[in-house]
């Protein structure tokens, strides 16, 4: 697991095509990025508690990212899914000078 | 500035006079100065829902067509409770008297020179719309206290006012307005008794069977009926109505009578003024009477011999009068009007139109019946088209039956359609192709166009919205589906719950009106959609949806935002549930070669492709294809993408057609090739998968897919839509039978456009198919009865061209990291600052 007050540089925030997202494993561990089209960006973890969906390819917006598989909705902030008892890991991310970092 | 203008007097303040004058206004407002004169002492009324009145599910005002607020707005002097009784015509000047106190505003005025204070008014043009009064069969005994009229509000509450205190009611009359009046005693607890001198009930409108099944179903809600009777005499014992007895001698016990016999014109100020009158007064085509600056229209006008007691001639003869007048357009004439009438009688729907009877021994006569629900329905065709009809009990369809009437329609050869619609539901005419100044709503003449115009352009999306606006359907009603039948055409979708209409759910708007927003407004991506018309705020759900409709939008022109699409269509391949994607190259027709299945052997080998299966579209799927090796695997392919992955064109199978097959008439292998080239990848609002097939056989199940193509005997092809084998399983409408495998291609391009322009985003063929009706399918995309064939075409091509090869994008990554699959972290800095 990422270690506690860790910080991990994921690298350049270009590297996530804009308005989508993209899988970065951690410690072995897969975390799906996300790039807003107003520049946020956001951290859930990849694996979509349904069905195991990978969510970094799902479509996003307000605040949320679509499971490809099934489409069930998951919010960036809280990790809350769209169906009861579903929820997501959330992850404090930032970014300075260009670059993802991915806090615990 | 006011010397300067025209005096215009209108004489009767009625649903005519009313009319002509807006009529007029809406021409030339403020061309003429205007006066009215209206014997009663209200503004105009619709006297259509009068037994509303009687039976107090309405009240007085709300059926009132122009307030009194209205003269004033227009600045029309109103002489109210005032009558006109002759018009001076070598002094130009039109004469009126104060209606007394009590005496009916229609009443007879024998004296030409009343003694009381007169009115004049003088005038440049007169209108006389004077109407028509009740008519009183000739009997003894009318005219005490307890006998009315049924014609005003104040007969309507004269009538409710006395029945308090009775116990039965006697109606003269069994036409439509005595039956009404019947309705509305009912609900007074009386007895109710209609005494018809005729053999049956409603002899203007039914024919003797109808009649009786009438006759039937009013008797089974508690109506007396007595028919073949006439009066002879109403009885009075001491101040109160006792009886009636009849021609045969047989009497009636009655506590009160109404008379409603029918109408008769009021020509008295036309008599009076030396203005010709026969049984109304004569007008010719211009609505002019025997002195050219005066006009007459209504009930009171008499036209080619003919006199109109129905709404719809009036507004005919008002528009063409209000042409005349203003000199909008002198050379309108009025030719006659055909007339129908759709009515509910306590209860009971009906329609009729044109004659009760067959006229000629080679009238065909359709008729069908359901005694059990009172149901009758009769046509009467001549020359394939309605020469009369009679719907009794059902009406349903009758909207259609009227307008096909009305325009003099050429009925379909299934007449059975008519009455039921074709099997799939399908309604017969689309409201939408009727032409422009098709009457929609026969009480208060409105037509298509303004209909149309306040849909599109004030916005009405309900009917009632349509209605507050245009007055459409808010006279008897009937034409309300209609209404909604334009508003769906016009816009998509009736508004109900507005949402469940959305085209995409983050949008408030139906697809039509979000086509209309985006082409308007020039909106060419799918994020300047969002900040355009939802405040910037990025619905996740309804991206897809939205990057589809722009791209059929602006096949040139859309701006691709790759985060729009669902990742199948970032990466062209089928997503499955391990992460992994298929890839299913493109193999036209299914017709591949031992080339081709080598490389996609040695592809299926190098990539350690989990599976290779053949597919239904008879192609060859490799499952289990990661991300990262998408682009090599197409280059390694060499092949084209199938776009087995998306919502568009998928594939067209065949069968081995006419070159192996012993059956074949028809070369269905060329065919699919040639459609899969010209179609491949033109996105829709969902998949279409297409086949050809050589012969009715059907051996590539061409009945069953959303397009199919099927060669019959004589070198044809059968187009067929909207047919479905999954979760639905429907055989496809015929579209047309063409000659030509370019003929095919046109047809087939047509449907395609017209799906992608008007389907509902994840609305599969075979739902559109049903939702539109192949009949009005045919009918725009074979008939061309919206005249949009030649755009239709010229869209598809533009579609067409504007097609590229997504798995080009092998070589050429449409943005960086396209196919990039995780990538893994070097966890090196984690410490940096810790502590």
């Amino acid at each position: 697991m990422i270690g506690q007050n860790s910080k991990v540089l994921l690298g350049p925030v270009d590297q996530i095509p804009v308005g989508q997202g993209r899988c970065f494993v951690v410690h072995g561990r897969e975390i799906a990025v996300f790039r807003s089209r107003s520049g946020t960006i956001f951290a859930v973890e990849n694996h979509c508690p349904h069905r195991g969906g990978p969510l970094s390819e799902g479509v996003i917006g307000d605040g949320k990212v679509v499971c490809p598989l099934h489409g069930h909705k998951f919010d960036f902030q809280t990790g809350q899914g769209s169906e009861a008892g579903e929820c997501v890991a959330v992850f404090k991310i930032r970014q300075e000078q260009g670059q993802i970092i991915l806090e615990k | 500035m006011k010397n300067f203008k025209q005096k215009l007097v209108v004489i009767g303040n009625g649903t005519a006079g009313a009319r002509v004058v807006e009529e007029i206004l809406k021409r030339v407002p403020g061309r003429f100065d205007i006066s009215m004169f209206g014997a009663e002492p209200y503004g105009n009324y619709n006297r259509i829902l009068l037994s509303n009145v009687l039976n107090q599910t309405q009240e007085p005002q709300e059926i009132f067509l122009n307030p009194l607020s209205w003269y004033k707005e227009n600045s029309i002097h109103l002489h109210a409770g005032i009558k006109a009784f002759k018009i001076d015509r070598e002094r130009r000047v039109v004469l009126g008297v104060n209606v007394p106190q009590g005496q009916l505003p229609y009443a007879h005025n024998d004296d030409i020179l009343p003694k009381s204070d007169i009115v004049e008014e003088s005038y440049d043009h007169v209108i006389i719309a004077t109407g028509s009064r009740p008519f009183v069969p000739p009997m003894e005994g009318f005219g005490a206290p307890g006998t009315f009229l049924f014609r005003t509000i104040d007969d309507c509450s004269a009538i409710a006012q006395y029945a308090r205190d009775c116990r039965k009611a006697a109606v003269i009359g069994g036409g439509l307005l005595g039956l009404e009046a019947a309705r509305g005693l009912l609900t007074h607890n009386v007895e109710v008794t209609v005494i018809e001198a005729a053999a049956q009930l409603m002899a203007a409108q039914l024919d003797q069977e109808s009649g009786q099944l009438l006759r039937r179903t009013m008797e089974s809600m508690g109506l007396r009926v007595l028919t073949g009777t006439k009066t002879a005499k109403i009885h009075s014992r001491d101040g109160q109505i006792s009886s009636l007895s009849f021609a045969d001698g047989t009497t009636l016990e009655t506590d009160m009578v109404i008379v409603s016999a029918g109408i008769r014109p009021i020509t008295e100020v036309a008599q009076n003024s030396r203005i010709a009158v026969n049984k109304g007064i004569v007008c010719d085509d211009q609505m002019r009477t025997s002195d050219a600056d005066i006009f007459v229209l209504g009930e009171c006008a008499e036209h080619r011999g003919k006199l109109y007691g129905l709404v719809d001639p009036i507004w005919e003869q008002a528009r063409v009068l209000a042409d005349v007048i203003t000199e909008k357009n002198p050379q309108a004439t009025y030719t006659g009007s055909k007339t129908g009438t759709k009515l509910k009688v306590m209860g009971v729907e009906l329609l009729s139109l044109g004659e009760k009877e067959q006229g000629q021994p080679s009238d065909e006569v359709v008729t069908y019946r359901e005694p059990n629900r009172a149901i009758y329905k009769k046509l009467i065709i001549r020359d394939d088209r309605i020469y009369g009809a009679i719907l009794l009990g059902d009406t349903q369809g009758g909207d259609l039956l009227m307008q096909m009437f009305l325009n003099e329609e050429r009925l379909p050869s299934k007449r059975s359609e008519l009455f039921f619609g074709s099997v799939k539901n399908a309604i017969l005419i689309n409201v939408a192709d009727l032409p422009d100044n098709a009457q929609i709503c026969n009480c208060n003449g409105v037509c298509k166009k303004e209909i149309t115009d306040a849909i599109l352009d004030a916005n009405c999306k309900t009917v009632a919205a349509v209605g507050k606006k245009t007055k459409a359907g808010k006279g008897c009603g009937s034409c309300r589906g209609l209404i909604a039948q334009l508003i769906e055409s016009c816009l998509g979708e009736v508004t109900y719950d507005p949402s469940e209409h959305f085209y995409v759910p983050g949008i408030p708007l139906e697809k039509s009106q979000l086509v209309a927003e985006v082409k308007s407004r020039g909106l060419k991506s799918v994020s300047a959609v969002f900040q355009e018309l939802a405040g910037g705020k990025e619905d996740p759900d309804s991206k897809v949806g939205l990057a589809s409709l722009l791209k059929t939008i602006w096949p040139k022109e859309y701006v691709d935002e790759r985060d729009a699409r669902f990742i199948n269509d970032r990466v062209h391949a089928n997503i499955q549930k391990d992460g992994t994607f298929s890839v299913v190259p493109r193999i036209y027709g299914g017709v591949t070669s031992p080339e081709e299945l080598m490389r996609i052997a040695q592809a299926a080998m190098k990539y350690k492709v989990k599976m290779v299966k053949i597919t239904g579209g008879q192609r060859i799927d490799l499952l289990g294809v990661r991300k990262e090796d998408l682009p090599s695997i197409w280059k390694d392919l060499g092949m084209p993408s199938g776009h087995a992955y998306t919502k568009a064109f998928r594939t067209c199978k065949s069968c081995v057609g006419t070159d192996f097959c012993r059956y074949g008439v028809g070369d269905s292998i060329a065919l699919a090739q040639k459609i899969e080239r010209r179609f491949q990848g033109i996105e829709s609002p969902h998949k279409m998968k297409l086949a050809t097939a050589g012969c009715p056989r059907n051996c590539s199940e061409a009945y069953v897919k959303d397009i199919g193509a099927v060669a019959i005997e004589g070198g044809q092809w059968e187009i067929y839509v909207g047919g479905a084998a999954g979760s639905s399983v429907r055989k496809g409408d015929l579209l047309c039978t063409v000659n030509s495998h370019d003929d095919v291609l046109k047809y087939i391009g047509r449907f395609i456009q017209y799906y992608r322009e008007h389907a509902k985003y994840l609305e599969r063929t075979y739902g559109f198919a049903e939702r539109i009706g192949i009949e009005i399918l045919k009918g725009i995309l074979v008939q061309d009865s919206l005249g949009i064939c030649a755009q239709l075409d010229e869209r598809i091509a533009e579609a067409v061209e504007a097609y590229r090869d997504p798995w080009q994008e092998a070589e050429f990554p449409a943005y960086p990291h396209q196919f990039e699959g995780p990538r893994l972290i070097e966890v090196l800095h984690e410490a940096e600052n810790n502590g």
